[in-house]
């Protein structure tokens, strides 16, 4: 498999490339590549050109901000995350990381590219929208920020326009937060995840049952401090009803109900076991 | 502005020799290392980015070479199973994967030289589980695990139970 043909540039700075961008018809930002080089092989992605971010170190870099959130550059790697002493100020990150496929995927593999990509059963969304993560878009205009509730708009969809760019992930600070899915494979693709955040919260998102991360609310305010799995098992009862997720080769949709509840209970027992100490 | 090109002069260094070709922009990095550099050690297997046959180090890090584009690899240093080897002497870890029955139809077998070798870089005495998680990548149709994972453990200076 081949892609077709296609342009290439790298530019040095986020100015260029958002120049870049701006300039050339076709054209698409190229982060890590572990998904858009693939559906470039497959040709179910053809961009006329690619504008690759892998020499901006403006976008690279975790930053621990003084009351404790995180500044994350989108061009930062799983791997990078998972190493990062930074990142361990909300534990979570890392350990997700770390699930995302294999070694060489996580170390090419950007958060930016994840969210952006905003494929269904991809970690990042979910799990950004239940740490309620704010992104900074920059355009030729400026810049903008968006809460990662209203930042991812459909399937490959997201807030950020053809002319622009994901610039930054704003985490705020917290702690006690869980992350659970059922997967294909060890570290493979999620059939369904959860991610629980019970820091400014609580708050509930669940992947692969919909279009975009699915705010489970009705289980948020269930959620009442007590953390056992019974209680868990409680606030998540009734969720897989009110649940629309897709019917496929990996399992029913009914399957995919049942599975969402239980995914939401573990990643609240797990969130609660962290404590809220630092 | 910066410019958009559909080919361009590329320069890389694999195991040690630079080499400088005109590569399209959608050219593989796998296919410029087979092709163009005539080093067909590494392997495509299943050309979707999830078998590992053509893992390569590239500036240091485990990387599949056909999710990357040749021209990403500008200026970069690449190590590929070619490399392993020095003056026609294998490396403990392809000694140990000859003792220790690693290979089977030997077509992951690169791969898996690669990816162990960079586990072992960055950790020389790895546990079963870290094994199993640095190779998590690569995939062996033959099912040959078992024996691979001997042989890493057996690389690192660690007692093997047969």
């Amino acid at each position: 498999m081949l892609p077709r043909e296609v342009g290439y540039a790298r530019p040095s700075t986020l100015a260029e490339a958002l120049e870049v961008l701006a300039a050339t018809d076709g054209a698409r930002a190229l982060a890590g590549g572990q998904t858009l080089v693939n559906v470039m092989k497959a040709r179910v992605a053809s961009p006329d050109a690619l504008v690759d971010l892998n020499g901006l170190d403006e976008l690279k870099g975790i930053e621990l901000e003084r009351d404790g959130g995180l500044e994350i550059g989108p061009m930062t790697t799983y791997t990078e995350i998972v190493e990062s002493a930074e990142a361990r100020a909300r534990p979570v990150l890392g350990e997700v990381c770390a699930q995302i496929a294999d070694v060489q995927v996580r170390n090419r593999g950007t958060v930016g590219g994840n969210i952006c990509a905003n494929d269904p059963t991809n970690h990042l969304p979910p799990l950004l929208v239940a740490l309620g993560a704010r992104m900074t878009i920059t355009g030729s205009g400026g810049e903008r920020t968006v809460d990662a509730d209203e930042f991812f708009l459909g399937v490959y969809m997201t807030a950020v326009g053809p002319d622009e760019l994901l610039t930054k992930i704003a985490v705020p600070p917290g702690r006690r937060d869980g992350f659970a899915s059922v997967t294909i494979g060890r570290d493979g693709t999620c059939i369904v995840s959860a991610a629980v955040s019970l820091d400014g919260g609580p708050r509930v998102a669940i992947g692969c049952v919909d279009a975009v991360p699915h705010r489970a609310t009705g289980v948020e305010a269930k959620l009442n401090g007590n953390t056992s799995i019974e209680a868990a098992r409680a606030a998540a009862a009734g969720l897989g009803a009110t649940l629309d997720p897709p019917d496929d080769i990996h399992a029913t949709a009914d399957y995919r109900r049942h599975v969402a509840e239980v995914v939401v209970a573990r990643a609240v027992v797990q969130a609660g076991a962290r404590g809220d100490r630092r | 502005m910066t410019a958009v090109e559909t080919s361009r002069r590329i320069s890389v260094e694999v195991n040690g020799v630079t080499y400088e070709r005109d590569v399209e922009a959608r050219r593989l990095l796998i296919h410029f290392i087979r092709d163009d550099v005539d080093l067909t050690g590494s392997h495509i297997g299943c050309d979707t980015g999830n078998c590992g046959a053509c893992s390569v180090i590239l500036d240091g890090k485990l990387v599949k070479s056909c999710m990357l584009l040749a021209v990403q690899a500008d200026g970069a240093s690449i190590r590929t199973v070619e490399g392993l080897a020095e003056g026609g002497e294998l490396s403990p870890l392809q000694q140990a994967f000859h003792t220790h029955h690693a290979l089977q139809c030997g077509f992951c077998t690169p791969g898996m030289l690669i990816s162990a070798t960079a586990l072992l870089e960055r950790s020389p005495q790895p546990t079963d589980e870290e094994i199993r998680k640095g190779l998590q990548g690569n995939i062996c149709r033959c099912t040959g695990y078992w024996n691979i994972i001997k042989a890493v453990k057996a690389a690192s200076g660690q007692e093997v139970v047969e």
